[in-house]
């Protein structure tokens, strides 16, 4: 078990750690560029590990992991757009705090809460994965099911200030992902263009939902008082937002539990790690008013959960070949390509490249967290940049990114219709997270209870296929829970205003 | 002997330089083709068996003695597959530079059942270089170690055999279809997202049997059991002891395999088409090439031009009456 320390030298070789540096400051980058998400990422770069040395190329898929769920959130809190969909959390509280001024300071919570996230996340993967891989795999469609359920109570309280919204929002959302094909009865849907026929892409709505109200609204004149339109920046001393952090332990540790839960359930996707923990901790939170308001502890639960996804995605991965996360799905790729077949015998017969790549991670989430915050410091050059200037980057990068998901122009369509739609949306009250949290939830949820009504009806029945079972019952039990919980402090909030 | 050596080499130089120049001198006339690197349109997406194995297939393109360019992998996926096919059969240009990689029966069975735009009539195999068959899985704790078990349960419990795959009308369903068909028995098929979430189902326990790549089953071995391929032979390369489904009675032929392979679109050039069908099964023929094909679990199958014109033709017939039945 203590394999982990024998092969931690091999990290720092000097061609190992370059390229660990490489792909951690590349991935940042390249994860605070809107639609360039983590799994497009590690796709990109598999062609590339092809001349490597199996080690060297997964130090590099891992790293390029690590950081670009990490990147994604400096453009979710300079700008309000999420690099990924992992991110959407953290737009709702760091955004605000970034208009406070406090724009450093968010980024230092991120990349600390990131960093502690992780390293749980792949000590758990270095010393339960035997354990969890077979917990992991009892997840079947019904217990997936709940899990989108759990999701979907979380959208109406999310971004805007009413629930009605919210759950409106939602269910646009959820329609939305209906378009195109039905994967479980192969039934076309909504495909009125040629453009829809392959359904809407997560990323291009994304990309849509996000970055196009904002660069509408920088094109748009504004009136602002006093005619200021940017945000000033303090800056924060790095000791400073450490004991900021740790002072939020209740954040850090609801964030990194929810995390790994979340990334060993395989088909779960990650995405949700990071809006289940931020909901659940301003549930939990005294000072719920705060949230979205700019809170600290709202970046801190977000990001500690969708770094602390990464290791244990990677749990029933390595042992099994079954994918924690969309990213994983890719990284199995990367692995099989270099003739590392996932197993209970990778981490014999390959020792050396499995515990190599395993201390990249740990290594990669420290250089992770340390060249994150360097790039705060510069990050107030961004945003000196006129805004018109910035329009012109952000939509330039929205349409390339959008397009280089699948090569495809319908998506480029898709996004910039769902952008102007948003705008006006906006406009009204109407906020994006929950657009895209049911866009997410929407095929897990369908696709999952589909199966299960296979299933349970040559079976045990398909009500008791879905209310029968340990699993099935704690999970209905949560959601439920999370039901009435909302619903108290909503009327207990009315109560006192 | 140092004279020897001399002359020799003279000679062999001289006899180098005349066969270079000789290939340019007849490339020349004949074929300036490919002067450009050419495309790939993958319909499925990167990272995927179909994704990664045409880059291993490819990596020697620009070789001289391969195209002499590179190949460059455009990944187009959704729906299937139906999103890139769709594309390529309507909007690639005819000449030689954008071609795409096939699934068989995938594309062919969804020309069948779906509107698309795509079929055996407007595309043009060039070569084919792998082959996974199917291959019936259970669970590592299911009761069932032989076919035989497996088929007695279904028999007296109609119905109530689950099998998981990888979604409609591809390889696995139609292996499902034909061993139902053949057997006689009703079972119950849970389409998937995918091979892999396939496979995870049959490991959880979640459903009582799949069908799956034979590659990603042989990967899988200490938590499945394999009862039976579904093919002509047994796969001696992989899984030398796991017999067919025709070893054990029951009349499944090779209609499932997934086959894959390049394509370009019909109206490309004769001598393009004739180029490439000569270079390109070399290509995949390559040590190299075979190498990393097999260090990556991937079952390989090299066969010619005229052998998958004939293969695609069989398999349409044959899936028309199959899936014909299916919608009755």
């Amino acid at each position: 078990m203590l394999d982990f320390l024998q092969y931690m030298p091999e990290v720092f070789t000097l061609w190992n750690f370059t390229i660990l540096v490489l792909g951690t400051v590349g991935g940042l980058i390249l994860g605070a560029t809107p639609g360039l998400s983590p799994t497009m990422a590690v796709a990109l770069l598999i062609p590339f590990t092809f001349h490597m040395q199996p080690t060297t190329g997964l130090i590099l898929l891992g790293a390029a992991y690590t950081s670009t769920v990490a990147g994604g959130a400096v453009s979710a809190i300079l700008l309000s757009i999420p690099g990924a969909p992992a991110n959407i959390a953290t737009t709702l509280d760091g955004n605000p705090l970034a208009k406070k001024g406090k724009a450093t300071a968010a980024l230092h919570y991120c990349f600390i809460s990131s960093f502690i996230g992780g390293v749980i996340g792949v000590f758990i993967l270095i010393f339960f994965t035997p354990t969890l891989s077979k917990w992991a795999l009892g997840f079947g469609p019904s217990h997936l099911f709940w899990v989108a359920i759990l999701g979907v109570t979380v959208i109406g309280s999310l971004g805007s200030g009413s629930v009605i919204k919210g759950l409106f929002s939602g269910f646009v959302g959820l329609w939305i992902s209906t378009i195109g094909y039905d994967p479980v009865l192969g039934v076309e849907r909504f495909n009125y263009t040629e453009h829809l026929a392959g359904g809407i892409n997560i990323i291009a709505a994304l990309v849509g939902l996000f970055a196009i109200p904002q660069v509408l609204s920088m094109v748009t004149p504004q009136t602002l008082p006093n005619g200021i339109t940017k945000f000033a920046m303090e800056s924060q001393s790095v000791v400073t937002s450490m004991m900021e952090t740790i002072k939020r332990w209740k954040a850090l540790i609801i964030g990194s539990v929810i995390g790994v839960v979340v990334g060993l359930i395989p088909g779960a996707g990650g995405q949700i790690a990071g809006l289940v923990a931020y909901d659940q901790t301003r549930k939990m939170s005294p000072n719920k008013e705060d949230f979205g308001k700019g809170e600290p502890a709202g970046v801190i639960a977000a990001e500690s959960a969708n770094n602390g996804m990464v290791g244990p995605s990677l749990v029933p991965l390595l042992t099994l070949s079954v994918p924690g996360s969309p990213t994983a799905a890719v990284l199995l790729g990367g692995l099989l390509i270099h003739g590392l077949f996932p197993g209970p015998s990778l981490f014999t017969d390959h020792a050396p490249v499995v515990w190599t790549f395993i201390d990249s991670l740990l290594v990669g989430q420290l250089l992770m967290c340390l060249f994150g915050i360097m790039i705060s410091r510069y990050s107030r050059f961004v945003m000196d940049i006129p805004e018109f200037y910035m329009a012109a980057a952000i939509t330039v990068l929205a349409v390339f990114g959008t397009y280089s998901v699948q090569n495809s122009f319908s998506d480029v369509f898709v996004m910039m219709t769902l952008g102007v739609t948003m705008f006006f949306a906006s406009k009204i009250g109407f906020s994006p997270s929950p657009v895209v949290l049911g866009i997410i939830l929407g095929p897990i949820a369908e696709t999952n209870f589909l199966q299960g009504q296979l299933i349970g009806s040559v079976g045990e029945g398909t009500f008791n296929y879905f209310f029968s079972g340990t699993l099935n019952i704690v999970l209905i039990a949560i959601v439920v829970s999370s039901i009435i919980y909302s619903a108290y402090s909503e009327l207990s909030t009315k109560k006192k205003s | 002997m140092f004279k020897l050596f001399k002359t020799q080499t003279l000679f062999f130089r001289t006899l180098a330089a005349l066969t270079i120049a000789g290939t340019f001198a007849l490339s020349a006339i004949a074929e300036p083709y490919p002067e450009r690197p050419v495309s790939l349109v993958v319909s499925y997406s990167p990272g995927g068996a179909t994704d990664f194995q045409a880059r291993i297939v490819t990596m020697l393109s620009s070789k001289e003695n391969y195209l002499g360019q590179p190949m460059v992998i455009l990944n187009k996926p959704g729906a299937g597959g139906k999103i890139g096919w769709d594309h390529y059969a309507s909007k690639a240009k005819k000449d030689g530079y954008e071609l795409s990689a096939y699934n068989v029966p995938h594309f062919i069975a969804q020309s069948i059942v779906f509107k698309t735009k795509y079929n055996i009539n407007n595309l043009e195999p060039i070569a084919n270089w792998g082959a996974d068959p199917a291959v019936l899985v259970v669970g590592k704790d299911s009761p069932f170690n032989t076919l035989q078990d497996l088929m007695d349960f279904a028999k007296k419990n109609p119905k109530k055999v689950t099998f998981s795959g990888a979604g409609l009308y591809v390889g696995h369903h139609i292996a499902f279809l034909q061993f139902s068909k053949e057997s006689g028995l009703n079972m119950t098929y849970v389409p998937h997202k995918g091979g892999t979430p396939a496979m995870k189902s049959v490991m959880g326990g979640q459903v009582m049997a799949g069908f799956n790549n034979l590659s990603d089953a042989f990967r899988n071995q200490d938590n499945i059991k394999i009862l039976a391929v579904a093919d002509l032979q047994r796969n001696k390369e992989f899984l030398p002891d796991v017999p067919t489904f025709k070893e054990q009675g029951v009349n499944v032929d090779d209609s499932s395999v997934n086959f894959r392979g390049i394509m370009a679109r019909k109206g490309t050039p004769a001598d393009v088409i004739d180029h490439l069908a000569a270079r390109v099964p070399m290509m995949f023929e390559d040590k190299k090439t075979r190498k990393q094909m097999k260090s990556a679990g991937s079952p390989v199958r090299i066969i010619s031009r005229d052998e998958v014109i004939t293969m695609w033709k069989e398999r349409e017939d044959y899936l028309r009456i199959l899936l014909a039945e299916l919608k009755k």
